[in-house]
């Protein structure tokens, strides 16, 4: 028996004339996930990708890395077969034999894009069907909302036969929407907007601050690791550390405790700005979520956007926190960032911040500070690390 | 020159094993929850031997829980599903022939009020499918099956459970003892389709004191040891890093599995086609065993008083199990055999060092001693 698996693509096939683009940088990230598990081969044909498996490739490690590709929107694991429709009746029962056993309403359904086929579709359908209800007689055929639905598509050269196509992760082909940096702690948000970006087509790189001393080792491992999580969708990032002691430092001893936090994070957007241009990017990307702590006010966020030039993506914005939660358990970070490291953020942090900081106020506090230079040492002292 | 065929009982220490067990005692003896560099270093060694183990099984790190053997990861799973799920149902599936460190804690479960099914098997050692189908119902919390029997080698039709428990929709979890099959079979938790897993180093020639389980990522088990909730507070406690490193490194050299029971095979065949010359010997084993275990029978000659003879002629194996050392075999018992062949089975217990010499040698000292012990009246 000869499996493969069928790619349908989602909102690609919505695409016009650059279609063939979007396709092909999905291909080439599907390519790059399985390549250590053997050769495979990638046929489009109409909305479908057909991945086929040298003899022995692992199908179900296949499959379970390609739930994690975005742009595809459902696959399945389906029986290739020849063109013979006594294959189809034959093998069928055998080969969904698990499945079958396992329900007890089923309905066959036939594409045939094949027109000279013999057989047509509800012809199918009654065949195989009645074939089935022979070798399974506990089943029992419901059209309208059966459990299992084998579905055989006759197309040119093959048929194939599957049950149950499996949703996939969706979205867009990561790389097809550019390049932006996400900025990241540590906590719970930050990487869920990493994927939420990149389900839109980013390619990501990363920025994390750290502040020697009063962050550890640790803390840094925490962020490598969370961004391996997102990596399993996004692909390969590099991630650069910035040192940032020197900095959260110099605001705390010359700026209003008050406004701590918002200088910080305005000195953050500038740094971040420095590197993400150096790596191609062209926009910043934050877990920030409206509401949710003091910097993240109407008033804070805008005092944080006046530094940048950038477009600030804030994927989170409109959500609530068991929402952004819900996210991170599925894309299994949740665990990781509720490791209890003191991470950048909540290094100095001031008593009382000020919820709705002036921009006059704010701009006269930083000019106490050397910006230009401290920007400058922080960009320098910058390490890559690539995540894969 | 001497023959150690008692692998199933334990194996000696593989050279990577050793390296690293030595490296862990003098650099590594940070605790992996310090905070600090010491520390640091600990966890890093303590994360590569997780990723190693969980590659072996292609499954993820995180699935990885680190006990003090193969026993405490068969209680650990065992009573902590029962536990878990004890408000969702009341019945257990197992087997007649588990190890101790199951059926044991089977015994105690009985005793706090559970329904324990021990499925019987044929006289290969194996349980019936179409049983296991019928045995779990609505209310099975646990299916736990041995992957290899022990004592005989049988392997267990695994992955029918999920099959049994998706049909039955029962909230059952799948606990599978796979301390006799892991390094010696190609092993896939997910594709086998179990929650659960367990394992032991000093089987696949790794130290004493640690073994692992597998836990399905999703799975809630309750807690078998509270303490300071390490490994994922199912099993607490300072994770004993030599023991670690040594299992790391007896993983990293384990061989390729499909190759190495090929010639394993190819040794059992030669070993059972040769004893089988030899005047009153039977086999226990069936064919379809797994060829690392072979159970065989001296009849008339007590086990205790064969394996004695062995011992003195340089050729170490067991009487049944070397856990169940002087009571009647209650593997063989449920097989059906008689209870002459019982009291005289051997077995015999290879390895992937394992040589032909050292199956000739036991095979000649078998012969003597069948040739020149008295039989038992």
């Amino acid at each position: 028996m000869k499996e493969v698996i069928l790619i349908k693509n989602g909102e690609l096939a919505l695409k016009g004339l650059n279609r063939r683009t979007f396709e092909d940088i999905m291909i080439k990230n599907m390519r790059r996930k399985l390549s250590d598990l053997g050769t495979f081969t990638f046929t489009p044909a109409q909305s479908t990708i057909k991945v086929e498996g040298e003899d022995g490739a692992d199908l179900e490690e296949a499959v379970d890395r390609l739930s994690r590709v975005f742009g595809i929107a459902g696959f399945s694991r389906a029986l290739k077969l020849d063109k013979d429709f006594d294959l189809v009746l034959e093998q069928t029962g055998k080969y969904l034999e698990e499945q079958l056993l396992c329900a007890s309403t089923f309905k066959v359904c036939a594409k045939r894009s094949d027109k000279k086929f013999p057989y047509d579709s509800p012809k199918i359908c009654l065949l195989l069907g009645e074939r089935l209800l022979d070798e399974y007689p506990h089943l029992t055929v419901d059209v309208r909302n059966p459990e299992l639905t084998v579905t055989v598509e006759v197309r040119d050269n093959d048929i194939f036969v599957h049950a149950n196509q499996l949703k996939g992760a969706g979205g867009m082909p990561v790389g097809s929407a550019g390049r932006a940096a996400l900025m990241v702690s540590g906590g719970i948000d930050s990487p869920v907007a990493g994927w939420m970006m990149a389900k839109r087509g980013i390619e990501l790189t990363a920025i994390h601050f750290a502040s020697p001393p009063y962050t550890s080792e640790r803390a840094e491992q925490k962020v490598h690791d969370l961004l391996g999580k997102v990596a399993r969708y996004a692909g390969r990032i590099e991630l650069s550390v910035v040192p940032f002691t020197e900095f959260q430092e110099a605001i705390r001893d010359k700026c209003p405790e008050d406004l701590f936090t918002i200088i910080m994070r305005r000195m953050m957007v500038l740094c971040a700005q420095r590197i993400a241009s150096h790596t191609g990017c062209g926009a910043l990307i934050t877990g920030e979520s409206l509401g949710q702590v003091a910097s993240q006010t109407l008033g804070a966020i805008a005092c944080t956007d006046e530094a940048a030039t950038m477009p600030v993506f804030r994927p989170l914005i409109g959500m609530d926190k068991d929402e952004i939660i819900s996210i991170s358990r599925k894309i299994d970070t949740f665990e990781i960032s509720i490791l209890p490291f003191e991470d950048c953020c909540t290094v100095f942090t001031p008593r009382h911040p000020r919820t709705r900081p002036k921009l006059p106020d704010v701009i006269e506090a930083e000019s106490r500070l050397d910006v230009d230079a401290l920007v400058e040492r922080a960009v320098a002292g910058t390490r890559k690390i690539i995540i894969n | 020159m001497e023959a150690y065929l008692d692998n199933s009982a334990t194996t000696c220490l593989c050279s990577s094993a050793k390296e690293r067990m030595v490296e862990a005692i003098n650099k590594y003896y940070g605790n992996p929850s310090s905070l600090h560099s010491v520390g640091t270093a600990a966890q890093r060694q303590l994360d590569a031997a997780r990723v190693a183990v969980a590659k072996s099984l292609s499954c993820e790190a995180e699935e990885i829980v680190f006990t003090g053997s193969g026993t405490l990861a068969n209680n650990a799973a065992v009573f902590g599903a029962a536990h878990a799920l004890r408000r969702r149902g009341n019945r257990i599936v197992t087997t007649c022939v588990e190890h101790p460190s199951v059926s044991e804690c089977m015994a105690q479960l009985e005793k706090e009020g559970f329904e324990v099914i021990y499925l019987k098997v044929d006289k290969c050692g194996r349980i019936s499918k179409s049983e296991l189908m019928q045995a779990v119902n609505s209310k099975t919390i646990l299916v736990s099956l041995m992957y290899v029997n022990n004592e005989v080698g049988s392997i267990m039709p695994v992955e029918t459970a999920r099959l049994a428990v998706k049909k039955a929709g029962a909230p059952a979890l799948i606990h599978c003892d796979a301390v006799q099959a892991y390094g010696k079979m190609l092993i896939k938790p997910s594709r086998l389709g179990v929650d659960l897993m367990s394992a032991s180093a000093h089987k696949i020639n790794g130290p004493k004191g640690v073994g692992f389980l597998y836990v399905r990522k999703g799975v809630r088990l309750m807690p078998y040891i509270c303490g300071g909730n390490q490994e994922g507070k199912i099993y607490s406690g300072t994770q004993p890093m030599p023991a670690i490193l040594g299992l790391y490194g007896a993983v990293e050299e384990l061989p390729d599995l499909t190759a190495q029971l090929e010639k394993t095979t190819a040794l059992r065949d030669y070993l059972v086609q040769e004893a089988r010359k030899i005047n009153g010997i039977v086999i226990n084993s069936g064919d379809e065993a797994l060829p690392y275990i072979v159970n065989l029978s001296a009849v008339g000659h007590p086990s205790q008083t064969m394996l004695n003879y062995l011992s003195d002629s340089g050729v170490y194996v067991s009487g049944g199990s070397a856990c169940s050392k002087g009571h009647r075999s209650k593997v063989l018992t449920a097989m059906g055999i008689e209870p002459e062949r019982i009291d005289s089975a051997l077995r015999i217990s290879l390895s992937r060092f394992t040589t032909r010499e050292e199956i000739d040698m036991f095979l000649c000292a078998l012969e003597n001693g069948v040739n020149t012990l008295r039989k038992k009246k």
